[in-house]
């Protein structure tokens, strides 16, 4: 059966039953995506299907069939939220986190602390308390595009600090946890702009 | 998962009518949509059915329209998201889009569709007691008699059991136009992700107020006595003793009957009195 797959056109025969959560992890290697409780409570398997953030575990094969779906690997370990899951504490054990970025990317830039928690609240965490995911998510577009520290800290309540990107990294893109610095260095231009990130600001 | 592959067949119709063909020929097939209740069965080993049909490109299941006369045609195959979504369900049946909201996460909205809650007749589901108080019908559609249309409250007969046949698909919901304000209460555990302990929609400030309220017995049961009661301006107490006396509750796994209860006769109080 013909879908997308992260941006590329792929085939895959499975069972039309078998779980999109499989398929994702065996047929196509992509480990990404975590099994939490298989039914549909956690939204640890969340993937993005036409955009629309669903559980993974829920999805038969053949549900999946000409749309195009998007993983975690999807995003390519550079995406602002995934170095902001890293650099605000967001990830701890890091089996919550692919769901929950994806859940986030979902929301679009600049959420309102509001429409962050509404839009997570199908993610369940065992080790944050939210607080952390809440700041890496309302964080994540306004310290791509400025590096002064002073606009940064006012936007986190503190909560943010360089090293904590090396610590947590990994769970959210395989390895790749760029130190606060470099890594925003090189998103600049990649979309979120600095205007309506502080309107995010205002909801914390 | 705990159920294996090997034994599962799904069938994919590419319309209604050979939707309906394949149900008359060759089932039982148990349609499927959002699979959110299906693939938990699935998961756990407990699904009796082997056999599946995936609805959920139907187009004919899909859409939400405006009726003549002011009411509101929802297809069975409506997301909860759609339904949040609807600029037309926020207009005419709002208590509809505040249960939708609380359906599991927005995940689960994403997938499951207002057809499949009604379909799978758990006492529980969050949908249906808002419409039985919007006095909703169901159409109804098999290949051998076509369309008809039941009474939401008419629709189910037990637990887990409805009018359904093997043949038929859900295919939409009519709702007539609702005088008043809307109402939707859900009590669960957490306010997202919680299957409900008691769900309750009601209706007043029209022609006469209107209950409804789900896990307090088999179905769901529209109140039509507390209504009277209060509709002849029995007191609010009356009308509490009288609701006590229109559920069914029970001790399960999410609740006691005690609290279920309570929970019942607090509500009716917040709804009619707001205290």
């Amino acid at each position: 059966m013909r879908f997308e797959l992260n941006g590329q056109e792929v085939e895959v025969d499975a069972h039309p039953m078998r779980r999109l959560l499989d398929v994702l992890r065996v047929e196509c290697g992509l480990t990404g995506t975590k099994e939490g409780c298989g039914e549909g409570e956690c939204g640890a398997c969340t993937v993005l299907v036409d955009g629309e953030p669903v559980c993974s575990c829920l999805v038969p094969f053949a549900q999946a069939g000409g749309t195009s779906v998007v993983t975690i690997e999807g995003l390519g370990g550079k995406h602002p939220l995934q170095r902001a899951f890293g650099d605000h504490g967001g990830a701890q054990c890091g089996i919550c986190t692919p769901g929950m970025i994806l859940a986030a990317v979902a929301l679009g830039p600049n959420p309102t602390l509001e429409q962050v928690r509404v839009g997570l609240a199908g993610n369940l965490c065992r080790c944050t308390g939210y607080e952390a995911i809440y700041r890496s998510v309302l964080g994540a577009y306004e310290a791509v595009d400025d590096r002064r520290p002073a606009a940064e800290a006012p936007a986190v309540g503190g909560g943010s600090k360089a090293d904590g990107g090396a610590a947590f990294g990994t769970g959210a893109d395989g390895g790749r946890s760029d130190v606060a610095g470099a890594g925003r260095s090189r998103s600049n231009g990649s979309g979120a702009d600095a205007g309506a990130g502080s309107a995010g600001k205002a909801g914390l | 998962m705990k159920t294996a592959l090997g034994d599962l067949e799904l069938r994919q119709p590419r319309t209604l009518d050979e939707a309906l063909a394949m149900l008359r020929d060759d089932g039982p097939l148990l349609p499927l949509a959002g699979c959110t209740d299906v693939y938990v069965q699935l998961e756990f080993g407990v699904m009796p059915a082997r056999r599946f049909m995936d609805v959920s490109r139907l187009r004919e299941l899909r859409g939400i329209e405006r009726m003549d006369g002011g009411g509101l045609r929802i297809g069975a195959g409506a997301t909860y998201t759609e339904i949040v979504r609807a600029p037309l369900v926020a207009q005419r049946l709002p208590m509809l889009v505040a249960a939708s909201r609380e359906v599991g996460g927005v995940q689960i909205q994403n997938r499951g569709t207002l057809g499949g809650n009604v379909a799978n007749a758990s006492p529980a589901g969050d949908s249906l007691p808002v419409l039985a108080a919007a006095d909703a019908v169901v159409v109804l559609r098999s290949a051998a008699d076509g369309e008809r249309r039941v009474p939401f409250t008419a629709f189910h007969t037990g637990y887990r059991a409805s009018v359904l046949r093997p043949d038929e698909l859900i295919v939409a919901f009519e709702i007539p136009p609702v005088e008043g304000e809307q109402w939707f209460r859900k009590v669960g555990t957490r306010a997202a992700q919680a299957i409900s302990k008691v769900v309750f929609a009601g209706v007043k400030g029209g022609p006469r107020p209107r209950i409804a309220i789900g896990s307090v017995a088999p179905t769901v049961v529209r109140a039509f006595r507390t209504e009277e009661a209060l509709a002849s301006g029995a007191s609010i107490e009356e009308a509490q003793q009288v609701f006590g006396e229109e559920i069914r509750p029970i001790d399960d796994i999410r609740s006691t009957a005690e609290y279920r209860r309570r929970v019942a006769a607090n509500l009716l109080r917040r709804w009619w009195v707001g205290q």
